[in-house]
């Protein structure tokens, strides 16, 4: 239908099929543009189709679009998830907290005072598996009613910190020059204020409340900056590439070939971070309640491990000492459940594994990250 | 030579940019820590003062009198800052100074050694398991690493305190040093310090250095595939020159900018783990300010702790660009 003859207008082929060089029926262009946008075929009827113009000659309808859809981004992904063992162990892990958080108080009683006797150590009683604490509160209670407001605390501190260090650090680095330099300035001087006691120090002076969503920001104030920093030296390397050069010939604008071109490119980094972030709220914020310094509404696992310690003794004496293991292995589960998670999520964005897990796509599909192998920085929440 | 120059302006203009935050936190906020401070004093000494004694009190306290021009408090703050006055704290009733100025070395003392054990033993470590990779020990040391990565510091220290500390009593519960030694550069006391510091040092040691050896495994590995290496091997280089020249030095240089984010992360840890082991460092002081509302102490804290690390990192910083020679700014080169 592609009108290859020439354009003398009284083409009897033409006429007879209707043409009317209205191309609404056009085939689009299969999806594997980045950019989304539909080819056309040449309109002018000119006498050949170029290489750039040509479109492809399967066209999709909207369920088998759905379903390729569907099977890029969820089924596979869960496929290579499943498949890994350490992926799979975290993956399920992160889902029973979510299944804690969610349901779980709604199964659980809510903690009170004299649920039970006194200190009564874990897994002794069916009524009380993990125990109870000195004023006979169910420890299990407590744990379980706790999860919400921490799992609301870590994504909001988690998704600000890498919302903000992903902007500034693609951004910088892809402009470069005087804004980089302005940026990166600010970025170090941030990077260099020590994070928990300068969360300290700001929930002392704020006088905030309780909520949860905001003590997660608080709690990774300026972890944005050294994500920014991390961020931008792998857009260095990414920014000369061929095909961000070409977008950039093009006049395509900054943000575009940021969000369009770059970030995709640095979504397992960015994913990565994301639950490392995740982690470190969990550990500053257990050990800032622990200390007694941040303000909160509701019970909270590092509260516990106060009140195990300041009020029972349970560092001194062992009749009090399940009250302050509960919390921190319900911390450290969930701690490894995110890292084996993350491990994981590295998988899923290198186009080869995933390739090999998706069943109803062709080899040649050619989305998302690079799969250059990104080491990352366990460390950098490490040594909370 | 530029570089240090600009390195270190920037490093100072932190500093102060912090303690302009600092000023800003304490004197503009409403009912912030100003006007507690004042209700404190007037507390305390009762109704009977005048206005102008109760000034005369804040202005000893915070180093700020409220008396006078905002403009004018801060320039008479930065002043007594950078002359050491740091104000005088309300709980202890000495200068902030004083107080806080002898606990950093012990805090430092702290983080660097748990620092430095947790990278030396992380790398070699590391090293270790890229070189037998897949063998039980590799697959075996991947998971105490991730396990004890997944642990906050704290947790160790609660429980080393519990079982080695209290059930035990192999180490000291609290404090820097036993009472009875004299303090000086001799044996006991240096044996003492050790055995106070142990504790501490190890719990942050122990939940980080899985880190950096699981982090040293994975460049290691990625090293031993590169092509240079194998072209090292067929030059017929020594062995040891090439674990060494080229598989240690190109597997750790990455790892030094992580580096920089630990020492920011220890020195926070430090805060928790100082007050678990009451061992009178700057975060225990930051602790006792914060719940004695002792604002003067709790600033001059959180000012010296962001020094030392600000100094902390400026080292490694400076230090870096020696190590890789490629490390340069993206000035030179611009899009629009």
């Amino acid at each position: 239908m592609s009108p290859t003859e020439g354009d003398d207008g009284n083409d009897p082929l033409v006429d007879a099929l209707g043409d009317d060089g209205d191309h609404e029926d056009a085939p689009e262009r299969a999806a594997i543009t980045g950019h989304g946008r539909r080819g056309r075929v040449a309109a002018d009827g000119g006498s050949t189709v170029s290489e750039f113009e040509q479109t492809a000659e399967i066209t999709m309808t909207e369920s088998e679009r759905r379903r390729q859809w569907l099977e890029e981004r969820v089924l596979a992904p869960a496929r290579i998830i499943w498949d890994d063992w350490r992926a799979r162990t975290g993956a399920l892990i992160v889902a029973f907290y979510l299944f804690m958080g969610i349901v779980g108080p709604r199964l659980v009683d809510a903690p009170s005072t004299n649920q039970g006797p006194r200190l009564r150590g874990a897994f002794r009683t069916l009524e009380h598996p993990l125990g109870t604490t000195a004023s006979g509160v169910d420890i299990l209670s407590q744990t379980v009613h706790a999860t919400p407001a921490m799992l609301i605390m870590l994504s909001s501190g988690a998704v600000f910190t890498v919302v903000l260090g992903t902007a500034v650090g693609t951004v910088s680095g892809y402009k470069g020059g005087r804004f980089d330099s302005v940026a990166m300035t600010i970025n170090d001087m941030v990077m260099t204020v020590p994070g928990l006691p300068l969360t300290i120090v700001l929930a002392a002076v704020l006088q905030i409340e309780g909520n949860p969503a905001v003590i997660g920001i608080l709690i990774t104030i300026n972890a944005w900056a050294g994500l920014g920093r991390a961020i931008r030296s792998q857009v260095l390397t990414l920014r000369d590439a061929e095909y961000i050069e070409a977008s950039r010939i093009m006049g395509i604008g900054t943000p575009r070939i940021v969000l369009g071109d770059i970030v995709p490119n640095l979504m397992p980094y960015i994913t990565m971070n994301f639950v490392q972030q995740a982690r470190a709220v969990i550990f500053g914020s257990v050990g800032l309640y622990f200390l007694g310094v941040l303000p909160y509404t509701s019970t909270n696992w590092g509260v516990m491990m106060d009140a195990a310690v300041n009020r029972a003794g349970a560092t001194s004496s062992a009749a009090a000492l399940h009250w302050l293991v509960v919390p921190m292995v319900t911390v450290i589960v969930l701690a490894l459940g995110l890292t084996l998670f993350a491990q994981g999520t590295d998988r899923v964005f290198n186009p080869r594994v995933r390739a090999r897990h998706a069943e109803t796509i062709e080899d040649d599909e050619d989305e998302g990250g690079k799969g250059g192998s990104t080491t990352t920085t366990a460390t950098a929440t490490g040594g909370v | 030579m530029k570089y240090i120059v600009k390195r270190l302006a920037q490093s100072v203009l932190t500093v102060f940019a912090v303690v302009s935050f600092s000023f800003a936190l304490i004197r503009l906020l409403p009912g912030g820590p100003m006007d507690y401070l004042r209700a404190q004093i007037i507390q305390q000494g009762g109704s009977d003062l005048s206005p102008e004694a109760i000034n005369m009190r804040i202005e000893a306290q915070s180093g700020i009198d409220p008396d006078r021009p905002v403009y004018v408090q801060y320039v008479d703050y930065m002043i007594g800052l950078a002359q050491g006055d740091l104000g005088r704290s309300v709980w202890y009733g000495e200068p902030v100074a004083d107080i806080v100025g002898p606990a950093i070395p012990w805090t430092v003392f702290l983080t660097g050694s748990s620092l430095f054990l947790a990278f030396v033993i992380g790398v070699s470590l590391g090293a270790l398991m890229a070189y037998r990779e897949g063998s039980t020990f590799d697959v075996g040391s991947t998971g105490i690493g991730l396990v004890l990565n997944s642990t906050p510091s704290y947790v160790v220290g609660l429980l080393g305190l519990t079982f080695l500390g209290y059930q035990q009593g192999l180490f000291p519960t609290g404090g820097r040093y036993a009472s009875e030694v004299t303090v000086g550069f001799n044996l006991p006391f240096l044996a003492s310090v050790l055995h106070h510091g142990a504790l501490p040092i190890l719990s942050m040691t122990v939940v980080a250095f899985g880190g950096w050896a699981l982090n040293m495994r994975g460049n290691a590995i990625r090293i031993l595939g590169e092509d240079y290496l194998r072209a090292a091997r067929l030059r017929g280089l020594p062995t040891r020159r090439i674990a060494i020249r080229y598989v240690a030095r190109n597997a750790i240089l990455p790892m030094y900018t992580g580096l920089m984010i630990a020492i920011g992360t220890v020195f926070g840890g430090a805060v928790i783990i100082e007050n678990i082991f009451a061992y009178p460092g700057i975060g225990f002081y930051l602790i006792r300010a914060i719940d004695a509302r002792d604002y003067p102490l709790m600033m001059g804290g959180f000012i010296l702790i962001t020094v030392a690390m600000v100094i902390g990192i400026t080292v490694a910083d400076l230090t870096y660009g020696r190590l890789d020679p490629r490390a340069k700014g993206g000035e030179s080169r611009e899009s629009y």
